[in-house]
């Protein structure tokens, strides 16, 4: 074996998995976990640690796995995340952990999202439980939405015997987990509900079909329903579109709409009652980690599908293995490409989009290639379906409804970086709410800094 | 778990519930509406709020079974419950909001079509409950289809129920009344608020323009989350893309781009017309038949 390398994970074979919403990426067994934990150096100074937004004791851990003591691997684990076989699986590991590890200076980095993800998945089939509080403190405490950034934060109160209950809006918790990343990357009954299990068993209540600022306000449930403390994680939903013409036909949808008809909703399962417009040929507009998920979504459900995204290849936002795995798949993409206009029949659906092609220019503000139009360029894509996949911005439900409660001009909601704090006494914030569309991991990072914060506001109250 | 209090047929096709639902009843407003689900397998649909008890702790609904959703739902008993069932949704009607005072000085006329009777019932019974008498006229296709009549009678000013076919009362449309109102009957009205079918609505719209009454419309697009996160239920308004469930879901309607709004109503048609047909005839529709078209 290659110490310079990493033990490769098997993956279902792109043409299958092209045609089903089963999980792209098989993991590790027992005995290539093991093999990939011999690789590790074992660092004094573990550079990875510091990459992790939670600072899982990497090396401990994966010491453990080595040892196949893997339930004090996932008790090591568990001291920093409550949702490890989440993030094993979609946290872009080679920009944090794996991209500081030693290792990866001369050869591969470790696998360290691997071995977390195989952990996590040991543990949860060997019905490993993480602990309840044993003291109750006596305090409740509210946590707005049932994301990364509220189940982290209600997971770590609940620790510290608080009585925590979660509010969430839909009628499933999960957030993004279980209405945005699709079930081929991150299956629901397998990995999601189980992970929000074990923070319900550390005895956090949660209500879902509760909307913060319609169904009740954060001011009722402070002075009516006796909560001394509030943790708003309520996400960045809001999707943005490009306001070009045609952009109301039929056929067009935000990729959330896509997403959440199909993972939330479970449109791709015949059992299930709510419809999905698969079409025939789609163009997914954009080159986030979201549209690569819509792309591939689109593809499951039979599509011949295009990604137009008007920089190229090198500025894709979305992590390099999703792009290498939507290419395996077949998805197309059409870079250096702008929509202008959505084309409709007389029945308003679409039939196609006009298109224009762009060149790289000088660096804008953001640091990357300004993209600006060739003169003359442009041409027609026919296609049925049309899903625009630009970012969305958080909900302005909960700010709106909330004195006091000071958001930026991007309508995020202003909070101290180290402890949750808005402007609001009492109430904390973090995740995508406060950042703006992130990531897993950061949100869960914010989560636990609400949680420190309301366990400091709280003691000295 | 929502339970269902009472289920009631109020005429062909058109139902009655009343649902437990606490936090709903305690807050909502007129002009509001829920989002129910079935079952785990459910679709969300949305249902204005048609009465509310907030001591009971109850929301009416009323609906017209219309697909495979709403022929499942009217299947439902009292003892039943709803899987689901969130709100209030939208925002309250603007006289919720406004002076008392002024709104006293106000003349409001209601225009109600069908099934749409049902959404303006609480805002009629609003006014009623703060003294304002508003004119209401109820159009229903024919006499068996008239829901809440009595109900109506009792909150509304006046109340003026037309037929299509004639059956009762009177025959023609809503617009035909409108008309006879201002033009015949030297009525003047400060606002107009109509709710029923997409294109009963377009159709008011079109004379109140004409008789200068502003006009507000409730929208019915389609949606999924009813929270502002997908934009299914986006409908254009004086040239502006607006969401109906938080912009919404009542629109100055003389704004409204009525014909988008019921071409975008008809976007899931076909995916939907295999549904009932497995519901009514067994999983033998799947399409690819050359009989039917995608779209
Ligand atoms: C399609 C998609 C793919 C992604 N892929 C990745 C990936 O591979 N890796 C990665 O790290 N990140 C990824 N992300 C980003 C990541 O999912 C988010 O950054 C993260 O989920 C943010 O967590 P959060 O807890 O702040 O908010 P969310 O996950 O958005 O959760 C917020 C919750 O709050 C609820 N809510 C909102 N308003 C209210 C209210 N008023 N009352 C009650 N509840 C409310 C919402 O319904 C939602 O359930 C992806 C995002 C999307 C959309
Ligand atoms: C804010 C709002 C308030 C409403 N209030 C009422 C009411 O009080 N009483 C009532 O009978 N109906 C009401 N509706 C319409 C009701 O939601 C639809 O009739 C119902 O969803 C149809 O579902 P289905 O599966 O039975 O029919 P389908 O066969 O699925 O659809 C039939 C038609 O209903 C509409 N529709 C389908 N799905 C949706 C959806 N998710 N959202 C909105 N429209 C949809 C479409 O126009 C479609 O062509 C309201 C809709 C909205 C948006
Ligand atoms: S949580 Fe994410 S960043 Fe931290 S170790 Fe795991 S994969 Fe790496
Ligand atoms: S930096 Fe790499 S090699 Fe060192 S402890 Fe961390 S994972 Fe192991
Ligand atoms: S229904 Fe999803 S945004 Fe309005
Ligand atoms: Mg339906």
């Amino acid at each position: 074996m290659d110490v310079m390398k990493k033990v490769p994970v098997r993956e279902q074979d792109p043409k299958v998995r092209a045609t089903n919403f089963e999980e792209v990426c098989y993991g590790y067994n027992e005995e290539e976990a093991v093999a990939e934990a011999e690789r590790c150096l074992n660092c004094k100074n573990a550079r990875c640690v510091e990459g992790c937004p939670v600072n899982i004791d990497i090396p401990t851990f994966i010491r453990e796995v080595k040892e196949r003591k893997f339930e004090d691997a996932a008790n090591t684990i568990a001291l920093s995340s409550a949702l490890p076989a989440v993030c094993g699986r979609v946290c872009p590991q080679e920009s944090q952990c794996e991209g500081k590890c030693i290792r990866g200076i001369k050869g591969e980095s470790i696998s360290i999202g691997k071995l977390e993800r195989f952990v996590a998945d040991w543990s949860r089939e060997n019905g490993f439980v993480p602990k309840a509080a044993e003291t109750k403190l006596g305090k409740k405490v509210a946590v707005i939405g049932s994301g990364p950034s509220g189940l982290t934060c209600a997971g770590d109160l609940a620790k510290m015997g608080y009585d925590v209950t979660i509010f969430e809006a839909l009628h499933e918790p999960g957030g993004v987990l279980t209405y945005g990343i699709p079930e081929f990357r991150l299956p629901k009954q397998a990995v999601v509900q189980p992970e929000i299990d074990n923070v319900r068993k550390l005895g956090v209540k949660i209500e879902t079909n509760v909307i913060i600022g319609k169904t009740v306000t954060i001011d009722e449930l402070m002075d009516e329903e006796g909560f001394s403390a509030v943790f708003i994680g309520s996400g960045a939903g809001l999707p943005k579109f490009m306001g070009i013409p045609g952009e109301n036909a039929n056929g067009v949808f935000s990729a959330n709409e896509y997403l959440t008809r199909s993972n939330l909703m479970k449109a791709f399962r015949d059992d299930y009652d709510t419809p999905i417009a698969a079409g025939k040929k789609v163009v997914v507009v954009g080159g986030g980690n979201v549209a690569m998920d819509a792309a591939r979504t689109a593809l499951r459900l039979g599509a011949e599908v295009h990604v137009v995204y008007r920089r190229s290849e090198a500025e894709l936002p979305a992590r390099v293995e999703e792009v290498h795995h939507a290419k395996e798949e077949g998805i197309i993409f059409d870079l250096l490409t702008n929509p202008t206009e959505i084309l409709a029949d007389e029945k308003g659906w679409v039939k196609g989009m006009n298109v224009v092609k762009m060149e790289l220019g000088e660096p804008d503000a953001s640091g990357r290639r300004r993209p600006v139009e060739v003169k003359g360029s442009d041409y027609t894509i026919d296609c049925d379906t049309v899903i625009m996949s630009l970012g969305t911005s958080p909900n302005p439900l909960i700010s709106n409804t909330t004195d006091g409660l000071d958001v930026n001009k991007h309508k995020c909601i202003v909070a101290d970086e180290a402890n949750g704090q808005t402007s609001r006494e009492g109430v904390f914030a973090g995740g995508d709410a406060v950042t703006g569309a992130a990531t897993v991991i950061l949100a869960m990072e914010a989560g636990k800094a609400g949680a420190r914060g309301i366990h400091e506001y709280l003691s000295n109250k | 778990m929502y339970p269902i209090l009472k289920a009631e047929k109020l005429a062909d096709k058109i139902y009655l519930m009343e649902v437990k639902a606490p936090r709903v009843a305690k807050s909502c407003q007129p002009g509001e509406f829920v989002i129910v689900k079935i079952d785990e397998a459910g679709e969300r649909i949305p249902l204005t709020i048609c009465d509310y008890n907030r001591e009971e702790g109850t929301i009416t609904i009323v609906f017209q079974t219309v697909g495979a959703s709403s022929e499942k739902m009217s299947h439902l008993q009292a003892g039943d419950s709803f899987h689901d069932f969130v709100g209030p949704l939208g925002n309250p009607s603007e006289f919720v909001k406004e002076d008392l005072e002024v709104l006293k000085n106000k003349k409001y006329l209601f225009v109600a079509g069908g099934v749409g009777t049902a959404p303006v019932y609480p805002q009629v019974k609003w006014l009623k409950e703060h003294g304002i008498d508003a004119d209401v006229i109820v159009g229903a296709k024919t006499k068996d289809l008239l829901i809440l009549e009595k109900e109506m009678e009792a909150v509304a000013g006046n109340l003026y129920v037309t037929t299509d076919d004639g059956s009762y009362v009177r025959k023609g449309m809503v617009t035909d009344v409108i008309k006879d109102l201002v033009q015949n009957q030297g009525k003047k009205y400060d606002v107009c608020v109509a709710i029923g079918p997409m294109i009963m609505m377009k159709f008011v719209c079109l004379l109140t323009k004409e008789l200068e009454i502003p006009t507000i419309v409730s929208l019915n697009p389609i949606m999924v989350d009813g929270t502002g996160m997908c934009g299914a239920c986006r409908v254009t308004v004086g040239g502006e893309v607006k969401f109906a469930c938080v912009d919404g879901p009542e629109f100055d309607g003389h704004a409204v781009n009525f014909d988008e709004a019921m071409k975008r109503q008809q976007m899931y048609k076909t995916a939907e017309g295999r549904a009932i047909l497995k519901l009514q005839e067994g999983d033998t529709h799947h399409g690819g038949c050359g009989h039917c078209s995608d779209n």
